[in-house]
């Protein structure tokens, strides 16, 4: 607690400015990497515009979406949820059953989507957020299983066959939104939308009080956190990120079955966000295109491009464990003018 | 002088044991009360009675006339009470202004939209909350880097930004659990220095300490605990010559009555 004493004199090494390492990390952390990243996007359709690699890039970005509201929950708060998918599956079946009842553009249940997610956010959180760890990932996988099994039995939702024929996402005149170029480009308004209000989310008040309950739930209690409160709140804006990729999951395929929902899926997103880095937006935006895209690129190992797949995952965390890109916990240091030295000085309390 | 901090037969027990039992003190703003007592008599228990993270089993806890026995820790933080820990809870993996960030949870000044649409509302309050932030480590004298996680820096610098956390809590009262474990005696004759400036920003400071030297300078009054039961409370004066004290750090003279100790034990 002074200057000339062991205990001060031990700060971290500065990283040091020039090596290629350094430069590499200056540019990464740049605030603005997201728009090459949203330019990259936007071109796509230029540089491939088959059919076929349209749908796999649309499936692609709706997996960036699931993935970027798994990190709120797992990668913010350290809640780990297993049955993740089934808010994925509260979005699209509520998207397609009222736009199919009621003939409306699936874009106008967006409402609805939100306020049903949230519903499901609150019904699922409420009772397991009481739960600390392991207890929560096995009840979260129940009740991810839970919600599959309840659509694969309900009239409502169309039974095992589930529900097809879904009308457009939006009609303006002659021109269907759905055709898959436009839909395309929609996605990608959207979903850079949601990343990127992901992100903001991540470095606000409420963000920080989800990292100070990821770290120390008691500390964190101790400086007036209703932690409850917070984990729900945590939950229920991931249950919103999944409603929203369910619906374009839901207009994207125009058909919504059980089978979209398994705890394979679950897993696969979980498995993007640990591979992008937890509780880093920008590396799980990696992670959820590593995961989503690789498989379709390694088609030429044809029966055993899962295998490719599996042992491609395994090596990265061998070697990576913390991710691709992992959450770094540096910020600027003070900038302090003489001004603000004055002020700072004379300031009481 | 108002009593901030109004604790009365607090009682707490696990199982067969009575960890604390029958505590009562008060505080007042601007003073410093010192808590000290052997390992294990209870003295950690009776902070985390008052803090609401655990639950008395008798007795009651006020503050400024309210009663807060048994509430969650959150809604007594709200209340007015700011605490630090016996062994660091720090968040390591979050930077020095971060943790201290922390502190200033209730303040307020956003909410959700204002983040996602980084409003002029939003970017004033995160202005603030850096400010604040430098404020309070400035006013503990840390020295460190502040960009960095904070398991990176020496437990001493641990130390200072765990309790300018507590400080940008902004409470009336103050908890600091052993707030000069571990460190060396420069630290704490800042430590002493740092504990008389923040009662004198008006908070009633309520502080547990093994170091004798340190209690008997700081402390106004003193509360001496020895099995969860409190067996004095006095000025420093008053403590230091209270013969129970004495029996209860250095034991009893051997020549002691053999009998008494019979019936002592036979009461345990």
């Amino acid at each position: 607690m002074s200057e000339n004493t062991d205990t001060t004199f031990a700060p971290p090494p500065p990283r040091t400015k020039n090596t290629l390492g350094a430069r590499l990390t200056a540019i990464f952390e740049n605030k603005y990497i997201g728009w090459p990243a949203l330019g990259i996007a936007l071109l796509m359709p230029f540089i491939t515009a088959s059919a076929y690699s349209l749908n796999v890039m649309t499936t692609a970005l709706i997996f960036v979406v699931l993935a970027a509201g798994l990190n709120i929950v797992v990668g913010y708060c350290g809640l780990l949820d297993l049955g993740y998918i089934a808010f994925l599956a509260v979005g699209a079946y509520t998207a397609g059953i009222l736009s199919k009842m009621f003939e409306l553009p699936v874009l106008f249940t967006l409402p609805a989507v939100i306020v049903m997610t949230v519903l499901a956010g609150l019904l699922i959180g409420a009772p397991t957020l009481r739960l600390r760890s392991d207890y929560l990932a096995i009840v979260t996988l129940g009740f991810g299983e839970i919600t599959r099994i309840t659509a694969n039995n309900l009239q409502l939702t169309g039974g095992p066959s589930g529900i097809f024929g879904i009308p457009s996402f939006l009609t303006i005149g002659e021109l269907d939104l759905q055709q898959p170029v436009i839909f395309y480009y929609i996605t990608v308004v959207m979903v850079a939308g949601l990343v990127l209000a992901a992100a903001r989310l991540g470095k606000s008040r409420l963000g920080r009080a989800w990292r100070y309950v990821k770290e120390d739930e008691d500390a964190a209690e101790a400086m007036g956190i209703h932690t409850y409160k917070v984990k729900l709140l945590a939950y229920i804006f991931g249950a919103v990120w999944g409603g929203f990729a369910g619906i374009l999951f839901a207009s994207h395929l125009s058909a919504v079955s059980p089978q979209s929902f398994l705890f394979l899926q679950s897993a696969l997103v979980l498995m993007a966000v640990v591979l992008g880095g937890m509780g880093n937006m920008k590396g799980v935006v990696i992670g959820a295109l590593v995961i989503s895209l690789l498989p379709e690129l390694l088609r030429d190992f044809a029966e055993y491009r899962y295998l490719v797949f599996g042992v491609l995952l395994v090596v990265v965390m061998v070697f990576r464990p913390q991710g691709f890109w992992p959450a770094r916990g540096y910020e600027p240091e003070r900038k302090m003018t003489a001004v603000d030295a004055a002020v700072a000085e004379g300031r009481s309390r | 002088m108002s009593a901030v901090l109004e604790v009365s037969d607090l009682q707490i027990q696990f199982g067969g044991v009575k960890a604390v039992d029958g505590l009562s003190f008060v505080a007042n703003a601007k003073e410093i009360i010192a808590v000290i007592g052997p390992n294990g008599a209870g003295k950690t228990s009776a902070f985390n009675c008052i803090t609401g993270f655990y639950k008395p089993t008798g007795g009651s806890v006020k503050l400024n006339g309210t009663d807060i026995t048994g509430k969650r820790p959150a809604d007594i933080a709200a209340g007015g009470v700011s605490r630090t820990f016996q062994n660091l809870r720090l968040f390591p993996d979050l930077t020095v202004l971060d943790n201290v960030r922390a502190g200033m949870h209730l303040y307020g000044g956003q909410n959700f939209l204002d983040a996602i649409f980084h409003t002029p509302r939003f970017k004033r309050s995160e202005t603030l909350y850096t400010d604040e932030a430098h404020y309070w480590l400035d006013f503990v004298g840390y020295k460190g880097q502040r960009g960095v996680p904070i398991r990176n820096l020496a437990y001493g610098q641990q130390k200072q930004v765990e309790i300018a956390r507590a400080l940008a809590r902004k409470a009336e009262l103050l908890l600091l659990d052993e707030p000069a474990a571990g460190l060396n005696h420069n630290e704490k004759q800042t430590l002493l220095e740092l504990v008389r400036r923040i009662r004198d920003l008006g908070t009633a400071v309520v502080l547990i300490e093994h170091d004798m030297g340190l209690v008997m300078e700081v402390s106004e009054r003193i509360v001496v605990m020895n099995f969860g039961k409190e067996i004095a409370e006095g000025t420093p004066a008053e403590v230091k010559a209270n013969p129970s004290v004495i029996e209860a750090y250095l034991g009893k003279d051997d020549d002691a009555n053999d009998e008494e100790e019979v019936s002592s034990r036979g009461d345990a």
